[in-house]
């Protein structure tokens, strides 16, 4: 058996480890346009920082590839699939065979056009480890930088580089920060925070023209800058499974066993759509835990065994400038609200679940709300009242908790 | 795969188990240098109610999610006992978003996590807080069940 993964993160080391839990022999090829051994994207911000190096950010030891018998192409970019002959076709003429395919394509930065954009000479996008060894050569004490997009990777740039340069300001078209895991409440809250540590927000607004070290702006005004980064946003990489005929909508569309549409070929991580619990809706949840464990789930169907990837929700845990973030689930619903100074708890509750939860501040055992929301748990069989101070084991009953902590079978 | 377990029922919520856990933990030998008069970071916690209190610690899942979600690769299990390599740990926080016990938390220097990895690796070399539990209201033994 020939198992070929395109790509070389999250999704793709959750393929291996899942193949090789069932299959132990056949060969895995990992193909991937960067050259790099597997390491964590979401780190850079760390690295600039100087929090982490290249060494401790690989996701997995120096042995990994030879340890699980894969076959790394790296530094290889893989340019079409010939579905019928069974083969990946690479940019340097060189083909693979597989059995089955994994695309593990991850996304893309998306940057809409924007007027004068190429008269701009020093911009960045913020996604890989060479974005962020192009970047941290660019900046230095003196720098002005101009971020694009307040969401997570604007504004964990920001964070990773406001130490290291002069000044840093946010556009975004959004009224405010973060909006794709805060409520308004939270962004605010966050904001607030982050602008104390010395970045500028221009919210509501956005880019009319960009001059070499200028940009107008729409609602007037301009911003100089020496370093400009764009974070507007990320598209997924579909384009190779969408031309063999893969339904693509969002993302790739893949079934709980992450298979594609078509036989012998499957999708994970930031490519492909999932389906989130707590809507009942087909998303794309580009988050790394989602990532590897449709990789593992994929990987072990690959391989003739059986795993379900069932349980996907939205999560993100985050954090600025030492104030912490996690997120999990929608907001849709009935909201318990419960707010201190930077200390924020919200919980949202529909139809006797808990659909979603975010805290800022105090983080202690989120999983608990997490996990209740994964299990769709009732929430008549635990004590929420409870539950609404703290996440605590104490609000499950006595047999659910001795299956927890006391080895009971389920 | 011995793992430490909860009877609730004998609980005192006497406490010394964060606190032989805090000792072992703390690379000191003398217990009163190691905890007289600071905040102490067991990674074993106590939950106490009105009739009931029990001790929470890593279950060492078979399936650990915070295993497979960890950002970085500093969570890894070895020999079955779920390790942090708080080296490599950068503070995100992923595993405490995702541990359905509530058994993962910020280190003291709050940079890393922190959590149980049994004892082995400090100078206790088996479970601190079960060794000193006065009424065996946690145990370290095999029940086969997984």
């Amino acid at each position: 058996m020939n198992y070929v993964i395109i790509g070389n993160s999250a999704a793709a080391v959750g393929c291996v480890e899942g193949i090789r839990s069932v299959d132990r022999d056949g060969g895995i090829t990992v193909i991937s346009s960067e050259p790099h051994h597997v390491y964590s994207r979401p780190l850079i911000s760390y690295l600039i920082y100087g929090k982490t190096d290249e060494q401790r950010m690989k996701y997995r030891p120096d042995d990994f590839y030879a340890k699980n018998n894969v076959t790394p192409l790296l530094g290889r970019t893989v340019t079409k699939v010939d579905y019928a002959g069974k083969r990946v076709l690479l940019e340097d003429g060189a083909a693979v065979s597989f059995d089955k395919l994994l695309f593990a394509t991850g996304s893309s930065p998306f940057v809409p056009p924007m007027q004068g954009l190429d008269e701009v000479e020093q911009k960045f996008s913020f996604m890989k480890l060479d974005d962020a060894k192009r970047l941290s050569a660019a900046i230095g004490p003196e720098t002005r930088v101009l971020i694009v997009g307040a969401g997570l990777i604007g504004l964990k740039c920001a964070e990773g580089i406001r130490s290291k340069v002069k000044s840093i300001a946010v556009v975004d078209l959004a009224p405010r920060i973060l909006p794709s895991i805060l409520d308004e409440t939270g962004s605010a809250l966050m904001q607030k925070h982050i602008e104390e540590n010395g970045v500028t927000f221009l919210l509501g607004n956005s880019v009319a023209r960009f001059h070499p070290n200028s940009a107008e702006l729409k609602n007037g005004g301009t911003v100089d800058f020496d370093v400009l980064v764009l974070a507007v946003g990320v598209r997924p990489n579909t384009k190779l499974a969408a031309e063999i005929g893969c339904k693509v909508g969002k993302g790739i569309v893949s079934d709980d066993r992450c298979a594609a549409s078509l036989p012998d070929v499957y999708a994970a991580g930031d490519c492909s759509e999932s389906l989130d619990i707590t809507d009942n809706e087909y998303r794309v949840l580009a988050l790394w835990p989602n990532a590897y464990l449709q990789g593992e789930t994929a990987g072990i169907n690959m391989a003739g065994g059986e795993k379900r990837y069932d349980k996907a929700i939205p999560m993100n845990a985050i954090g600025f400038f030492g104030l912490p973030i996690i997120t999990a689930g929608s907001y849709r619903g009935e909201t318990y609200v419960v707010q201190d100074g930077e200390t924020y708890k919200m919980l949202v509750t529909r139809e006797n679940r808990l659909k979603g939860f975010i805290l800022i501040g105090d983080i202690a055992r989120a999983g608990i709300y997490t996990s209740l929301i994964r299990e769709q748990t009732p929430l008549d069989t635990v004590d929420f009242e409870l539950l609404k101070d703290k996440p605590q084991l104490m609000a499950f009953a006595a047999p659910q908790r001795a299956v927890k902590l006391g080895g009971v079978q389920a | 795969m011995k793992r430490v377990y909860v009877n609730e029922k004998w609980c005192l919520g006497c406490h010394l188990c964060e606190y032989n856990c805090a000792f072992a933990n703390s690379g000191e030998t003398d217990m009163a240098k190691a905890l007289k008069d600071k905040k102490i970071h067991p990674r074993i916690q106590i939950e106490e109610g009105e009739s009931i209190s029990f001790a929470v610690s890593c279950r060492h899942c078979e399936e650990p999610l915070c295993v497979k979600s960890c950002i970085t690769g500093a969570l890894s299990v070895q020999d079955g006992v779920i390790h942090v390599d708080q080296q490599k740990c950068v503070g995100c926080f992923t595993c405490i978003l995702v541990c359905p016990y509530g058994a993962v938390m910020p280190g003291p220097d709050g940079h890393a996590i922190q959590k149980c990895e049994l004892c082995l690796n400090n100078s206790a070399g088996e479970p601190a807080c079960v060794k000193g539990c006065p009424n065996q209201a946690i145990v370290f033994e095999e029940r086969g069940t997984e």
